[in-house]
């Protein structure tokens, strides 16, 4: 049913959309910029339709021939860069994942992003900003390129191949998240969302080019990561790599992935890269993008399975990351930073199952968060389209006005927060459990079980302030009110347009039942119970995953329960435990939460003007200046001096040349004549 | 008369030149020094056609044709193209005068460093 030009055609088709938006409707076609939106919903849900099929295809066949041998695409000696598709079932999910939430990203992007030609009938109200035809255009041609991207990086057979995608999808987050590239705060957010995932992608190359050069003299193409996967452990034992050279080619992957998940160190771009379009932020800072950095680990998860050390560098930065992020989340004012908190918290908990060994559980995270996650940002899109503003303190009694997006949020919020029986609480309790039982007391798992429960807490927490905020109570002025809120659109206190509604209906319905997708408890006639992790660690060899434990599930679930009760107690139910009071008695923490731990600061402060300025840029300054120059200098100094004593000679005296050169033959013709 | 005479008065007008043109200020005296070196040349010239070959005033075409005037029409090309290089030469001299109103050889000096 699937073959593999289908396959290529999941990736291609989007392509096509981008160029036929960047290269014709945009420079060519601008009063007919009102069709880009189909081409591109039309071409993602070709890609979609494709994707699922393949799915199926990989979900139901034992065996994972649908793709042939990668081609060659170059060959330098030993270098051989071969282009190809690797399809196993993690691809599969991803591919399902990117195309659906690309979709709906899509479609909801209809509305957002206001068409032209179309502001007759609400001409007071427009979307967050007045957008003319080139901007529309613009808008899905980038999305396409991304979508395009993201199918290329989880598609891709060879590392090379993945690297390229792994830096174009970096480039269209810089695109879109600098798509208001007037205001300058968007600017400068998507200048350092590509800064600071550099930093990590520096640490991806190294390891790449690290792991090039111990195993370019092999037999077997390194480049390829089937065999990467296959035989770089088996290296070890027989002794050609040491243990040491595979725990840095791990850690140096790793620290791509930390740049793009945003996890601790440099996780300081995500929330600041809400400046972006809500759509944006639902597709590639919340479902697709910054998953690529756990993808990228679950892709070369035997390597880090060989290597206890990476593993264990990986649980400790995911589960700080799954506690810190929702520290800073708790008490972020703005509807899309406390999402952004919350992705990077989620992020984490997914690096922290992987870290315990738990794979499947990781992914099977990656996946419901992708759609619960994008449906809440989705949510903040629409409350943005109708109060004009993301603060969270100038909305309130939301409720009435837009019931849909309520219960959407609502739906989405249980999810997140791991309520039973949503597709939230299925993951995070499979991660939960594999943490809990892969670790002893005092182990290092075990301490990522801790941070997980505590950020439960936390998630439940601030996801129902952010509910009760914005829902709850009486509207507090919208833009009207809010004093940095001028580039946003007017108070339009309405429910949302219904190319917005659609996506959020049907992104409510998987965060609801796509729990149920893995068969959680028990066999389930011929399914058997787990059989979603079970089929994408088909491959690996690891334990058993342990069995669903009841216990677990009450106590997480009592946990996220006692959050919501608390965030009800201070938000809803005002008076008795009023916000203002609790920041005043918690107040040295508060301070430090609502300021990000300084990391911005620190990194300002003191990497940029310490470390970097003064430290490196100075001394490189000083060595140029005088090391370098001076050499330079000296050179030119020895020319002149030298030349300045010929020079001399030079007197412009046309009969000093002439009695000069006249000497000279009377000597050559004496030497001639007498010296014979 | 012998040779070396001719030769002895063609090196002496080469010399008196030579000296003229690399002791002369005066672009125009210069210029005058250069013709005494060319006569000089054509001296000589026409001096080594006259004794390298014999003296015969030829009778047949055959003699004739072994009558070699080489250094004689060599001499009157040299008086020709001479004649021509002095006039470009004054037409240099009354530029320099135009632009920098000398026609010292000495002003015009502007290779130097």
């Amino acid at each position: 049913m699937i073959n593999e030009q289908l396959i290529w055609a999941i990736f291609f088709i989007p392509l096509a959309s981008f160029c036929v938006l960047a290269l014709l409707v945009r420079p060519f076609f601008n009063s007919y910029s009102y069709i880009s939106g189909p081409i591109a919903i039309v071409s993602i849900g070709i890609s979609f339709i494709l994707s699922l099929l393949t799915f199926f295809e990989v979900a139901t066949n034992s065996n994972h021939n649908l793709v042939s041998e990668p081609n060659s695409w170059l060959e330098i000696g030993n270098f051989h860069f071969t282009v190809g598709i690797l399809m196993d079932p993690l691809t599969a999910v991803m591919l399902v994942v990117v195309t659906g939430v690309s979709l709906m990203v899509q479609i909801y992007s209809m509305g957002y992003m206001k068409p032209p030609n179309h502001g007759s009938e609400n001409a007071e109200h427009h979307g967050p900003e007045e957008l003319g035809n080139p901007v529309y255009a613009r808008y899905f041609a980038y999305m396409s390129l991304f979508t395009a991207s993201m199918l290329g990086l989880v598609m891709a057979a060879n590392v090379v191949q993945l690297f390229v995608f792994w830096e174009l999808v970096g480039l269209c987050s810089y695109l879109l998240i600098g798509f208001w590239f007037h205001r300058p705060a968007a600017a400068a957010a998507a200048k350092k969302a590509f800064i600071v995932t550099r930093v990590g992608d520096f640490g991806f190359l190294i390891a790449l080019m690290y792991l090039f050069f111990k195993t370019f003299t092999e037999s077997v193409n390194y480049l390829e990561i089937s065999v990467i996967n296959a035989n770089l452990p088996g290296l070890v034992d027989a002794g050609v790599i040491t243990a040491g050279a595979l725990t840095l080619i791990a850690l140096g992957m790793f620290v791509g992935a930390i740049g793009k998940s945003g996890q601790f160190p440099l996780h300081t771009w995500l929330p600041d890269a809400m400046e972006g379009p809500t759509p944006v932020s639902a597709l590639i800072h919340a479902a697709t993008m910054v998953t690529a950095g756990v993808f990228l680990v679950a892709r070369f998860f035997p390597i880090f399975e060989a290597s206890p050390d990476a593993m264990m560098v990986v649980t400790i930065i995911g589960g700080v990351t799954a506690i810190f992020a929702a520290t800073m989340g708790l008490v972020s004012n703005d509807i899309k930073r406390v999402l952004a908190y919350s992705t990077v918290s989620q992020l984490g908990y997914m690096m922290l199952a992987l870290g315990v060994g738990a794979y499947g559980p990781a992914i099977f995270h990656l996946f419901t968060h992708a759609f619960f996650k994008a449906l809440l940002f989705l949510g903040s899109g629409s409350v943005n389209h109708a109060t004009g503003t993301f603060d969270m303190r100038y909305m309130g009694g939301l409720r009435s006005k837009m019931p849909i997006t309520y219960i959407t949020f609502l739906i989405g919020s249980l999810s997140l927060a791991g309520i039973f029986p949503l597709a939230g609480f299925w993951s995070k309790d499979e991660i939960l459990l594999n943490a809990f039982k892969h670790g002893d007391l005092l182990s290092v798992s075990m301490m990522g079980f801790v941070l997980a429960l505590i950020a439960v807490f936390m998630t439940a927490f601030y996801m129902f302030r952010a509910l009760f905020m914005t829902f709850e109570g009486d509207f507090r002025g919208g833009s009207d009110k809010d004093p940095e809120a001028q580039a946003h659109g007017p108070v339009h206190l309405a429910e949302s347009p219904f190319p917005m509604v659609l996506p959020m209906i049907i992104l409510a319905i998987p965060a609801v039942i796509i729990g149920f997708l893995v068969n959680p408890i028990k066999d389930f006639g011929s399914i058997p119970a787990h059989w979603f992790t079970h089929k994408l660690e088909h491959s690996l060899h690891l334990p058993p995953p342990p069995a669903f434990d009841p216990l677990l599930a009450i106590i997480s679930s009592l946990i996220a329960l006692l959050g919501i009760l608390l965030a009800w107690a201070m938000y809803k139910r005002n008076p008795y435990l009023s916000p203002a009071t609790m920041g005043r008695v918690t107040d040295p923490i508060y301070t430090l939460f609502l300021n990000k731990y300084y990391v911005d600061e620190v990194y300002e402060k003191f990497i940029t003007g310490r470390i970097y300025y003064r430290g490196i840029a100075q001394t490189s300054d000083w060595i140029d200046r005088n090391i370098v120059d001076r050499t330079v200098n000296i050179v030119g100094w020895i020319g002149i001096n030298f030349g300045s004593l010929i020079r001399e000679l030079q007197t412009g005296q046309t009969q000093m040349y002439a009695t000069v050169t006249s000497v000279g033959i009377v000597i050559i013709a004496a030497v001639y004549i007498f010296g014979m | 008369m012998t040779l070396e005479r001719f030769l002895i008065l063609g090196a002496i007008l080469f010399g008196i030149g030579l000296y003229g043109v690399l002791s002369k200020k005066h672009a125009i005296a210069v210029l005058m020094s250069l013709e005494i070196m060319f006569n000089g040349v054509n001296v000589t010239a026409v001096a080594l056609s006259r004794y390298t070959v014999p003296y015969t005033v030829p009778d047949t075409f055959e003699a004739a044709s072994r009558f070699l005037l080489t250094g004689h029409v060599f001499t009157v090309f040299i008086i020709t193209v001479a004649a021509a290089e002095v006039a470009l030469g004054l037409a240099i001299i009354i530029a320099i005068y135009r632009t920098r109103q000398s026609v010292l050889i000495t002003d015009a000096k502007e290779l130097s460093r």
